[in-house]
């Protein structure tokens, strides 16, 4: 509906910059976690620091809910609506400000896409290091506002360690600099808090990274083990002999069917249970003789055959193999949910027994692509949302999943966020009175409750909600498939249902 | 995990006619995203509406019932390029260039029905392009308007101010009409000197062979060089593409039929082609019978026999030229070559076996230049846009852009004419073709 505080906004950004008939915003009711969705109340696409913080000034002046987004990539559901939020889409903010080559730092705009900063930076030699695997889309302020991994992380740290400072817009719409360029920044770190908040604190406008130079020499190996054992051994002994890859990447049986399929086909044998893919870097004089190691150390646990990269054209498609991954799965299966657990590293092999496990009994397939290295696993939750009641059973496997890792002492969430997907999880990992801190923090920031609500910290009591719902969901969902000629329709309106009972606890936080 | 669409009720889709965008194609799309920094009109707007995911779920969303068939929908249907540049990145192999094109066909079948005709479109669509004859006819009064004198006096009268300004642009850089259509000068069947390697049909296409009949014939003179037996066959027709982007499906079925059975009879093992636009329509014929699997299997059989022109010369064994030709070129890979047909080796090997030819690779050289069929027609400003970006990635000092589309071409020879430039945008056969031809002239 244009009311008024649509006219507000198109005063600030211009009829162009702002989308809010209900058809146009539809595009924006999920980012790349789809099990959930909800219509924004309107999109604006603003292009400065200025117009971000006109816009939250007036949007929290008059307590309408708001989120940032980046390029909607996410995997946990940071950036969709659960209803009616104004969706503050950073996109259009995506210039390079300014580089410091001498001193390795870089200003960013928050809708600069990752690996075109990068790109930019590779005249000289440098690179920014943290490395999603849709670096080629997702944007900085996005991996800001997840603290995102990626696989050369097991070496050089994820995002938070290669943001310095930030110019950041708070929820009230005042505008602070936090960090420092160069040094630390004395008093509490505000930055290293900013940074993996979600969304939930406030908005990165100008963001200041450590840049590096590319390292001298590379050496990447592909190695096939018919047992998943013999793999995670392998890696752990890597570890163990005081090796640092600069990363480790483990894929199963089912990941390389389907990236087999795709355009980056690598013909993996079709008998083998786990593929690792190990890249070690550093000095031109050492690297062959640490890949020899790691060869030696693949040989020890059996290996069936193990490769060293001969071009960079076979390196890149073997990378582009393992980030092309989760994209792929539409080659199994209209959906999925990928999870995002970290365990130790010791541990991988039980627990992908475990996971095996709950892929049975929930009769859907989980297929495994992971940062061996550092024991994030990424199962991926292979359903069909159009099969009454799959969707439902799909985020409960997921949610097993995470509890598993929990279990083994890890986490639920190594780079992806909590967002929508894991608020239920947060209680399982966290005590009422560790999430009481984490509510007092979120209301330091934003006392009304309204920038990216229903995110990461879950509210007093919803978690026991959740849970309560999802029973009732899944007793409703046999009931239905006994009637398959009204399930249809039934499910659209349970997903109405849905959306309308998230609306309510929105409104309410 | 089997899926059981059997169990289900009926959607209530808003796209209620026949040749509907299907549900296999787009339920095959996860949403990850990876397609929207390939895409152009995302680039350049930062908006999902715009985007090839955003598009997809439009699509998806009015094929559920979610969304209604209106501008919504229409109008980022309709702002896409069709360049399939997000079908080259997509991991999943989602055919958005397909579903695109099937929604175009509902909003051609809807417009219709309610009366919403476009006289010019209609024009071009069924009355133009469908029929060889009145196109040679427009061809010749093309040539004479330009031989008489008429071009010169339409300039100086400013009549041309009738026309809309990317029209009147366009006809700025429309090249010298050469005698005739490939079709009617070349001979039926043009036999190679030593052995036959291959028999092949030469597709002329319209565009090309109004515009650029010159590059026809240097495409027949490439092939027989190469021991290739060319056809022409007479009764061909313009092979669709036009239609399919605009919607108008069932011409297109109509003109496919057509060109499969005039095909059918020549009796050759392969379909050549120069366009890059038309290869690609061409090669997806079945894409138009998914409803009639008679039809369908002779599509399938047709589109097999296909071939770009480089991608059969590379097939067959091509002499490398012997003459030198000092020249420095780069090369634009047209989008319906590179990301619809899957081709960027083979032109390359073909020009770099050319003696002297130095070939200097523009950044992103697989960025659609904006030409896309008729789009610089329908939208100008981001036509124009593309076409700034693509002119500002030429690299410095070269003498020739070389690409394999006559789309491309037209609009390259606009950005050219516009900065004033002197550099010649080429056909890469004719970079080859003036190869041979310097072997017959020392």
């Amino acid at each position: 509906m244009r009311d008024s505080h649509i006219d507000a906004l198109v005063e600030i950004v211009g009829e162009r910059r702002c989308l809010w008939q209900p058809n146009q915003v539809r595009a924006y009711a999920c980012d790349g976690y789809t099990a959930e969705s909800g219509l924004p109340r309107a999109v604006v696409f603003p292009e400065s620091t200025d117009e971000v913080a006109q816009i939250c000034r007036y949007l929290y002046e008059h307590e309408i809910p708001y989120l940032p987004r980046g390029a909607g990539t996410g995997l946990s559901g940071g950036a969709t609506p659960t209803g009616g939020q104004v969706v503050i889409n950073l996109a259009r903010m995506n210039r390079l400000l300014a580089v410091d080559f001498a001193n390795l730092r870089a200003i960013v705009q928050p809708g600069l896409v990752n690996l075109t900063l990068t790109r930019r930076i590779a005249h000289e030699d440098c690179y920014y290091a943290p490395d999603p695997s849709s670096q080629s889309v997702c944007t900085i302020g996005g991996n800001f506002a997840e603290n995102a991994g990626g696989s050369h992380c097991l070496k050089y740290g994820v995002t938070t360690n290669h943001i310095v400072a930030a110019k950041v817009v708070l929820p009230d719409g005042s505008v602070i600099d936090v960090g420092a360029p160069f040094g630390d920044a004395p008093g509490y770190d505000l930055l290293g808090l900013l940074v993996g908040s979600e969304g939930t604190l406030g908005i990165a406008t100008e963001i200041t990274v450590r840049i590096l130079k590319k390292p001298q020499a590379l050496r990447t190996a592909l190695a096939y083990f018919e047992r998943v054992a013999d793999a995670s051994d392998t890696v752990t002994d890597i570890i163990v002999a005081g090796i640092i890859p600069a990363a480790i990447e483990m894929m199963d049986q089912l990941a390389m069917q389907a990236v087999d399929k795709s355009n980056y086909h690598v013909g993996y044998p079709n008998d083998i249970e786990a593929v690792l893919l190990i890249e070690v870097d550093g000095l031109t004089a050492g690297v062959d003789d640490v890949m020899a190691r790691v060869v030696e150390l693949c040989r020890k646990h059996h290996v069936r055959e193990v490769r060293v990269a001969q071009s960079d054209a076979e390196r890149a498609l073997w990378w582009s193999s393992r980030k092309m991954a989760f994209g792929a799965m539409g080659r199994l299966s209209p959906d999925y949910i990928v999870q995002d657990g970290v365990i130790p590293r010791t541990r991988l092999t039980e627990v992908l027994q475990k996971i095996e496990g709950i892929s049975q009994r929930y009769g859907l397939r989980i297929a495994n692509v992971f940062h061996a290295g550092d024991g994030n696993l990424h199962p991926l939750v292979l359903y069909d949302s159009r099969v009454p009641g799959e969707a439902e059973r799909a985020v409960r496997a997921g949610s097993e999943v995470l509890r598993a890792c929990v279990d083994a002492g890890g986490s639920i969430t190594g780079e992806h966020g909590v967002g929508i997907e894991k608020i239920g999880e947060m209680a399982y990992m966290f005590s009422e009175d560790e999430l009481q801190v984490q509510r007092a923090v979120k209301a330091c920031f934003d006392g009304k409750g309204i920038v990216n609500a229903g995110k990461l910290i879950p509210l007093p009591g919803r978690c026991v909600e959740v849970k309560h719902a999802r029973e009732i969901i899944d007793d409703h969902w046999q009931i239905l498939n006994s009637f398959p000629d009204q399930a249809e329709v039934q499910v659209r309106a349970a997903r109405a249902e849905k959306t309308a009972a998230k609306r309510t606890t929105s409104v309410q936080g | 995990m089997v899926k059981d669409s059997s169990s289900m009720a009926p959607r209530l889709s808003d796209f209620c006619y026949p040749d509907a965008p299907e549900e296999d194609k787009y339920s095959v799309c996860v949403h990850c995203g990876f397609c929207l920094e390939v895409c152009p009109t995302y680039q350049a707007w930062g908006d999902e509406n715009h985007s090839p995911r955003g598009r997809v779920f439009l699509i998806k969303s009015c094929a559920e019932g979610e969304l209604p068939l209106d501008e919504s929908v229409i109008d980022p249907v309709f702002t896409c390029l069709d360049c399939r540049a997000c079908e080259t990145v997509c991991p999943s192999g989602v055919q958005v260039g397909a579903l695109v094109e099937e929604a175009r066909g509902q909003v051609f079948h809807a417009r219709r029905e309610h009366g919403d005709r476009d006289p010019l479109m209609r024009l071009f669509l069924r009355g133009i392009f469908p029929r060889p004859g009145r196109l040679k006819t427009i061809r010749r009064l093309m040539r004479f308007y330009q031989k008489s004198g008429l071009r010169t006096l339409a300039r100086s009268t400013g009549v041309m101010r009738v026309l809309p300004p990317q029209a009147r642009e366009m006809e700025d850089v429309i090249p010298e009409i050469g005698r005739g259509p490939a079709i009617d000068v070349l001979p039926t069947v043009m036999v190679p000197k030593g052995a036959r390697k291959a028999t092949a049909a030469l597709f002329t296409g319209c565009v090309m062979d109004v515009f650029f009949s010159d590059v026809n014939e240097a495409t027949a003179r490439v092939m027989v060089r190469n021991g290739v037996e060319v056809h022409v066959p007479r009764e061909q027709i313009c092979c669709g593409a036009l239609q399919v982007h605009a919607g108008d499906r069932d011409m297109a079925r109509e003109m496919a039929k057509k060109n499969i059975e005039v095909f059918e009879r020549a009796g050759v093992a392969y379909i050549a082609i120069n366009a890059a636009g038309c290869g690609a329509a061409l090669k997806e014929y079945p894409e138009l019978f998914h409803d009639d699997p008679a039809w369908h299997e002779r599509a399938v059989q047709f589109s097999a026999r296909v071939r770009d022109i480089t991608q059969l010369l590379v097939e067959v064994g091509f002499d490398p030229p012997k003459a030198e030709l000092p020249m420095s070129i780069t090369y634009h890979d047209a989008c319906h070559l590179c990301h619809a047909q899957k081709i960027r080796r083979e032109p390359r090997s073909l020009l770099t076996s050319v003696p002297g030819v130095d070939l200097r690779e523009m950044p992103d050289s697989d960025r659609c230049c904006g030409s896309a069929g008729i789009y610089n027609l329908t939208h100008p400003d981001m036509a124009g846009e593309l076409l700034e970006r693509k002119m500002d990635d030429v690299p410095e000092g070269v003498e020739a852009i070389v690409m394999g589309n006559p789309g491309c071409m037209m609009q390259i020879r606009l950005g050219v004419k516009k900065r004033n430039q002197q550099l010649r945008v080429m056909h890469t056969v004719e970079v080859l073709d003036l190869a041979y031809q310097r072997e017959e002239t020392p």
